[in-house]
């Protein structure tokens, strides 16, 4: 009895002091596992690093979940400080002005550094509205790269190919003949579909792509891409291509357990994979068709970015504010990229890596930024659309249905643009 | 009658009024509301609406992925409440048969009534899972190339499967209270007349079932309309792409995860409708054949 006493006392004497000294500020996220075990680490460092500020990461389940929590949170009024939004969900955020404090203004009030050319090419400006202000800050940040299992490519004599051409012609057969499935990838409308147009520099959407008006149309019914999961079908008949359906580890399970020789995911997928998997491993960039480039381009980021939520007291958006600030940090960011195998998101972090020698030791976690750092062009900065992530939905339905055999690419394609078309001017008119 | 007991009708409504409030503030206000904004077109976050009229609702009509949605919940809730009532029925006229080590048998049969629904959807995955799945690797035996989340039916396949196999437990305990209510000398008087089991079952036995069973039939139909919301989200792993939905998962798709309030209220109005149709069937014309002892 004594001891709880004492305990509770004790416990008392710590919040309240603890409330007393600091600003507390909560973070909602969607890391999972290790990842959360990360932005746990980050929160830590924070809070180690000065005693005005303290910050609670709260793990909200997936990315829909997260944006949805905060969502019914915001409508109620308990919307936390900081809420980590997928680029699928960043038009529904972004587009709900007064829901968030732009991450610029919210630094420039509160007497911090930014300058948005400090942020790496490829990061820049997914996540700006279309004067190419910094809504949110990028935070985990990947880009779709091509990952193969080295002992297989071996065995069958060949290298990563460059382009789909030689995956077709020379990698793809040669990896069957050595006994493997050549190729699956996890995500179709980010990898196939989003970054497709981006690698190629193809206009994605209406008013550039998304980014400057409401009243935008998908422009996915595009011959380059029907050509290519005409391609997919095609190399799925004659065993070069396998799909495990929509889920991402389905398909990423057969290549960490080396049936599948190369595999398409995500540069953040790197730290995983580098803990499992048994056969020697490296990456590269995402393949793209000569007969349809011949100067393929960058690719944009994945993954989320954070956003500061309105409707706090000042205290507590500068906590917000010193929190991005430590988060942009060059050693954040390194041991954010080290740990998990997202790109540092500064030009700086990414020197200060390779100043370390990270990439001699793993160059396989230098594709992602390698290829967010290529030349680009008029469409490579990303897409702007409401309701993306139904029509997301749609795509990996229509994809599915491509792959089992149930639709034609062309059927398939016209009923994505139909309901995404659909879909996007309902978000036009919600947006009144 | 006993109405003489309350001096007026004040101290009744009072009794009843936590109930009515309770009522009132989990079904009629939120239902209301969702009726309401059915008619609107919302920004997810709250910062304006749009009144669109009977939009949201000509919308579905003519959606082929909702209607095909539609006519998959029929046959799902079809497959679903017939097989585990019929199993469960069967298991409870075994087990009442049972005599030596009665209590285990009942006990081992009711077990998989304490799991949730998302764990019986997570070990149907397991089950059935592409890789590792034991009977994925059965079905192969037998040159079945068996793949969950890649083949429509094949998704199908396991919610239902699970769906049935979670909920035999409960029905098997209504079943089988049900049986053991039913009289001794009925029993008797019915072999003394007609030696034949089968038959005994069918003309004695499962017509005095009936009210056990109606009732059944209203908690199965409801639970594979709704509760199995769990086992469809873990056995599609949250990414529906081209599998089966249930309009209940559905609901939360477009509504929830899409952030499409006014479409996904038409959803659920739609169900509600559904269901106070279903449910004026049952009564109407269902409850009149069957005869309470």
């Amino acid at each position: 009895m004594k001891i709880i006493k004492i305990a509770a006392t004790a416990a008392f004497g710590l919040t309240a002091t603890g409330s007393f000294a600091e600003t507390e500020i909560t973070f909602w996220h969607a890391m999972g596992g290790q990842l959360g075990e990360t932005v746990n680490q980050v929160a830590k460092d924070f809070n180690a690093s000065q005693d005005d500020y303290k910050i609670t990461p709260v793990f909200k389940g997936s990315y829909e979940e997260t944006l949805t929590a905060g969502i019914a949170a915001f409508r109620a009024g308990e919307q936390p400080n900081i809420i980590q939004v997928f680029d699928a969900g960043a038009a529904t955020v972004i587009g709900a002005a007064g829901a968030v404090i732009p991450v610029e203004d919210l630094l420039e009030q509160n007497k911090l550094d930014f300058d948005i050319n400090d942020y790496i090419a490829g990061v820049r400006y997914f996540y700006a509205d279309a004067d190419g202000k910094m809504i949110g800050m990028p935070f985990n940040s990947s880009t779709p790269i091509m990952y193969y299992n080295q002992d297989a490519l071996d065995a069958a004599g060949v290298t990563a190919p460059k382009t789909w051409e030689e995956f077709a012609e020379v990698t793809g057969p040669a990896l069957k003949e050595a006994g493997y499935i050549p190729l699956s990838q996890s995500h179709l409308p980010w990898i196939f579909t989003e970054n497709f147009f981006s690698r190629h520099n193809l206009q994605f959407a209406s008013n550039d792509n998304g980014y400057t008006g409401n009243d935008t149309e998908i422009m996915v019914n595009h011959p380059a891409i029907k050509a290519h999961f005409t391609a997919l079908t095609e190399w799925k008949e004659a065993g070069l291509f396998e799909w495990y359906g929509t889920g991402w580890s389905d398909n990423q399970d057969p290549f960490e357990s080396g049936k599948v020789a190369m595999w398409l995911g995500s540069s953040g997928s790197f730290g995983g994979i580098q803990d499992r998997v048994e056969f020697n491993f490296s990456a590269t960039m995402l393949p793209y068709w000569e007969a349809v480039t011949t100067e393929p381009t960058q690719t944009f980021i994945g993954g989320a970015a954070l956003f500061a939520m309105s409707g706090h007291d000042d205290a507590e958006n500068a906590a917000a504010a010193a929190f991005f600030d430590f988060l942009a940090s060059a050693d954040t960011q390194v041991m954010w990229h080290k740990e998990t195998g997202y790109v540092p998101i500064t030009e700086a972090a990414y020197e200060l890596a390779a100043k370390q020698g990270h990439y001699e030791e793993f160059p396989a976690a230098e594709v992602g930024i390698q290829q967010l750092s290529l030349p680009g062009g008029d469409f490579t900065r990303g897409y702007r659309m409401g309701f993306y992530v139904q029509i997301r939905d749609v795509m990996n339905r229509e994809y599915g249905r491509i792959l089992t055999g149930e639709a034609s690419v062309d059927e398939a394609f016209e009923n994505i643009e139909t309901e995404a078309n659909d879909l996007l001017s309902r978000f036009a008119r919600t947006q009144g | 009658m006993k109405r003489a007991a309350f001096g007026q009708i004040g101290f009744p409504i009072l009794l009843l009024i936590p109930q009515l409030v309770i009522i009132a503030i989990f079904f009629y206000w939120p239902a209301g509301y969702a009726i309401q904004s059915s008619f609107y077109l919302q920004d997810p976050f709250g910062f304006g609406s749009t009144y669109v009229g009977v939009d949201n609702y000509t919308r579905l009509t003519t959606s082929r992925t909702y209607l095909s949605s539609f006519w998959f919940t029929v046959i799902f809730t079809t497959l679903v409440t017939f097989f585990s009532l019929a199993i469960a029925l069967l298991l409870a006229v075994k087990a009442d048969k049972v005599i030596r080590g009665a209590k285990t048998y009942r006990t081992l049969l009711m077990w998989v009534y304490a799991i949730a629904p998302p764990v019986a959807g997570l070990m149907g995955v397991m089950l059935f899972d592409q890789s590792r799945g034991n009977i994925t690797q059965l079905l192969s035996t037998f040159g079945y190339d068996y793949r969950l989340g890649v083949n429509y039916w094949d998704t199908a396949a396991a919610m239902i499967t699970v769906s049935i196999w979670k909920q035999i437990p409960v029905n098997f305990i209504f079943f089988l209270s049900g049986l053991q209510a039913i009289p001794r000398s009925v029993r008797e008087a019915a072999m003394i007349d007609n030696a034949s089991g089968t038959s005994r079952f069918w003309d004695i036995t499962f017509p005095l079932l009936a009210p056990t069973g109606f009732f059944l039939l209203i908690i199965n139909i409801t639970y594979a309309l709704f509760d199995t919301f769990g086992i469809v989200d873990t056995i599609v792993k949250g990414e529906p792409g081209n599998n089966p939905m249930t309009l209940v998962y559905r609901v939360f798709v477009d509504g929830f995860r899409g952030g499409d309030l006014g479409g996904s209220s038409a959803q659920s109005v739609v169900l509600m409708v559904l269901v106070l149709i279903l449910t004026v069937v049952q009564f109407r014309f269902l409850e009149r054949r069957i005869h309470y002892t």
